[in-house]
């Protein structure tokens, strides 16, 4: 595909998925009216999910998922010493996602529950900047296509490439959604970072902050608003760790 | 005969998660013949302890990043059975509606971007678009009307957010409804064509007698709720699922494995006809005639066929639905909901087969026990007998090769659509 008489050259990508539910992996095949070009702009050379050619030679690697077992240390490091830009896509590469709530559990005791007599390896969920070095990071659960495909624009084109740095709240005033405070329900929204076009306070469930801080989140007053209209302690707590993506706020 | 094979499939490709095949044939004897399951395990059963009844279906939901929304819809129902809850009408039509959204996305990407690729010789979905550009339109076309459905009802494909415990939180505008019910419309030509090019393929002549297990429908084909049924005759009601899934946990697996009256059992598209053909809509089962396939059907390959066969059907049923909404008005969508010291179980039929979520709670409405029954699980020990019997059926002669066993029972294993990472949630 050429772009103002240019070929442009295609940069080689690879995908890899950890512990995860590979929903990130399957936007990257949505989005249909820009799919054939998308695919068209890039050279797909490892996407298990999608795909059985294979290839160890790639510039891009796009990591979706966080860390659970030891084998996954070694695969990392080893795609980081290829790669010469790791992506984190998704709440679960970026923060640990939902998988980190096992955290809060006994290994042992866990692994008895559910495999009995038969336990089978784990370990404590880890994102992959613990590990190795990350580039970029697009966060969200899942992440958002539009996103990729800009991160893509920009690796290709050089364009410029930038997550909000404003909160939800923005995004869902756009959509006209009614403010969840105002009908007494709780939403993470003005402290998140925007980019997902706010689908949790539109469809009813409030914001539960699965793409991390909003750039300069003003904790100190929303903390206050929250106590203010008097949400339980508890319930304001789990949804904040919900995705991991608080994980340095303290609650004051 | 000294016929020797080596098949060693690490991570098989074009499915969702990890498992691998190992196949060794020695001087014609079959030593080994194996589908085993790999995936990291999540331990999503201890994440759900102590998680209040409002967060367990969004939880839930990350399960799987195919089938969210019958996690979702599952972990819900769950939870009403245990609190009594009955939900709303045009509640439960919605629900319905976004589950027809799913099982069409979900078996569109399977037959046509997963399993077609195989039928053509090609690695992937990525050469079609340029060697059969119209098939690669198509595909693209019809993905893109099941995640549309999804998101106008469910608020998004991945992940739902429209759905909680006694009903839907968000209710679709009626002229996205009616744009959605003329698009279904324009669809069935889209699915006719790839009906025809499916009836020129070769689907590989393999029998194995399985038993099928899926919900039992009364009226209509089943998607939420109701009795269970297997092809040998068992029948349980929804709540008694465990004698009905038996599961094990095997040494090799991360997976757990199930059975009932045989070694291993089957759940899916192919298992949900083979136990509801007289159910689908009319315009389904004649396509089911044209493809050949009738119930009870014992070839796993045919599962392809029987998921294009009930895209027909919810695409013929998601209209009927659509009709019915517009024409009552939203009405009433959330019931009022009372936690309670209990227990209650879910099932649904997700696009890979029948999935189960149990929970007991305490009188908070907090989670202290979670059971998740789900369909990749059961199908993983019919897998791993599916293996052994091919190997016999088509591995002794000298026609075979290392390339072509491997690319068969790729073939196979791809037919079941597994969704791993749910196997091991
Ligand atoms: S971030 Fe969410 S959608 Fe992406 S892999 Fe993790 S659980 Fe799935
Ligand atoms: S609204 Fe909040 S929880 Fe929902 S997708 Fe956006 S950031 Fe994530």
């Amino acid at each position: 595909m050429k772009y103002l008489g240019i070929e442009p050259q295609k940069p080689k990508i690879a995908i890899f998925d950890f512990t995860s539910c590979e929903g990130c992996e399957l936007q990257l095949i949505n989005k249909e009216e820009t799919l054939a070009d998308f695919l068209n702009a890039v050279e797909i050379v490892r996407f298990r999910e999608a795909s059985s050619s294979y290839s160890d030679d790639y510039d891009i690697a796009l990591i979706e998922g966080s860390v659970s077992r030891n084998d996954e240390v070694k695969r990392l490091e080893n795609i980081r010493k290829t790669a010469k830009i790791l992506v984190t896509l998704g709440s679960c590469a970026c923060f640990g996602g939902v998988n980190q709530l096992k955290n809060e559990f006994d290994l042992k005791s866990m692994n008895r529950e559910v495999y009995g007599n038969d336990p089978k390896e784990t370990i404590n969920v880890r994102p992959i900047k613990d590990i190795v070095p990350v580039d970029i990071e697009i966060p969200g659960c899942p992440v958002s296509k539009a996103e990729v495909e800009s991160l893509i624009c920009h690796l290709v084109w050089d364009s410029p490439f930038q997550i909000p740095v404003y909160s939800v709240c923005v995004e869902c005033k756009q959509r006209f959604t009614t403010c969840l405070f105002e009908k007494g329900q709780l939403c993470l929204g003005p402290i998140t970072r925007a980019g997902c076009n706010a689908p949790c306070p539109a469809g009813g469930s409030g914001c539960w902050g699965c793409r991390g801080p909003s750039v300069e989140a003003n904790y100190k007053s929303f903390f206050s608003i929250v106590k203010e209209k008097g949400f339980n302690d508890i319930e304001f707590r789990e949804r904040l760790n919900f995705f991991g993506a608080f994980g340095e706020v303290k609650i004051s | 005969m000294k016929i020797n094979l080596n098949v060693d499939v690490r991570h098989i490709t074009r499915v969702e998660g990890h498992g691998n095949i190992k196949i060794k044939v020695e001087n014609g004897e079959i030593k080994e013949a194996r589908w085993d399951v790999v995936e990291t395990p999540r331990f999503f059963e201890v994440m759900l302890k102590n998680k209040h009844y409002s967060t367990a279906g969004l939880l839930a939901s990350r399960i799987c990043g195919i089938c969210s929304i019958s996690h979702c819809l599952c972990s819900i129902r769950a939870t009403e059975n245990a609190f009594k809850v009955v939900v709303p009408e045009t509640a439960a039509k919605l629900r319905l509606l976004a589950k027809h959204g799913e099982t069409f996305q979900s078996h569109i990407l399977h037959v046509l971007f997963l399993a077609a690729p195989d039928f053509f010789n090609e690695p992937s979905v990525i050469p079609l678009i340029e060697k059969k550009p119209d098939l690669a339109a198509i595909a693209i076309r019809l993905k893109g009307l099941g995640n549309r459905l999804c998101d106008t009802v469910a608020g998004r494909t991945t992940h739902p957010v429209a759905f909680q415990v006694g009903g839907v939180s968000m209710v679709p505008q009626k002229r996205h409804l009616l744009g959605l019910r003329d698009e279904l419309k324009r669809s069935l030509d889209d699915l006719q064509t790839v009906a025809d090019l499916f009836s020129t393929f070769t689907i590989p002549d393999f029998i194995r007698e399985t038993e099928f297990v899926s919900l039992k429908g009364e009226k209509k084909y089943p998607f939420i709720g109701g009795s269970l049924i297997s092809s040998d005759g068992v029948e349980h009601k929804e709540q008694d699922y465990q004698p009905m899934t038996n599961e094990y946990v095997d040494k090799n697996n991360t997976s757990k494995w199930s059975k009932l009256s045989r070694e291993s059992y089957a759940v899916g598209a192919l298992a949900r006809f083979n136990n509801n053909a007289q159910l689908l809509h009319p315009k389904a089962s004649e396509v089911a005639a044209s493809l050949g396939l009738k119930p009870v059907c014992h070839n796993p390959f045919m599962n392809n066929i029987a998921q294009l066969v009930e895209c027909f059907h919810v695409v013929h049923e998601a209209i009927c639905l659509i009709d019915e909404l517009v024409e009552s008005g939203p009405g009433e969508t959330m019931a009022k909901v009372t936690p309670k010291a209990g227990e209650g179980v879910g099932a649904v039929e997700a696009p890979r087969g029948i999935l189960f979520h149990h929970y007991k709670y305490d009188k908070t409405g907090r989670i202290l026990m979670a059971n998740c029954v789900v369909p990749t699980t059961q199908n993983n020990a019919n897998i791993h007998q599916d293996i052994k019997s091919l190997v016999k059926k088509f591995a002794m002669t000298k026609e075979m090769t290392d390339e072509k066993l491997e690319l068969l029972s790729s073939m196979l294993v791809r037919s079941y659509d597994p969704c791993i990472s749910c196997s091991v949630h």
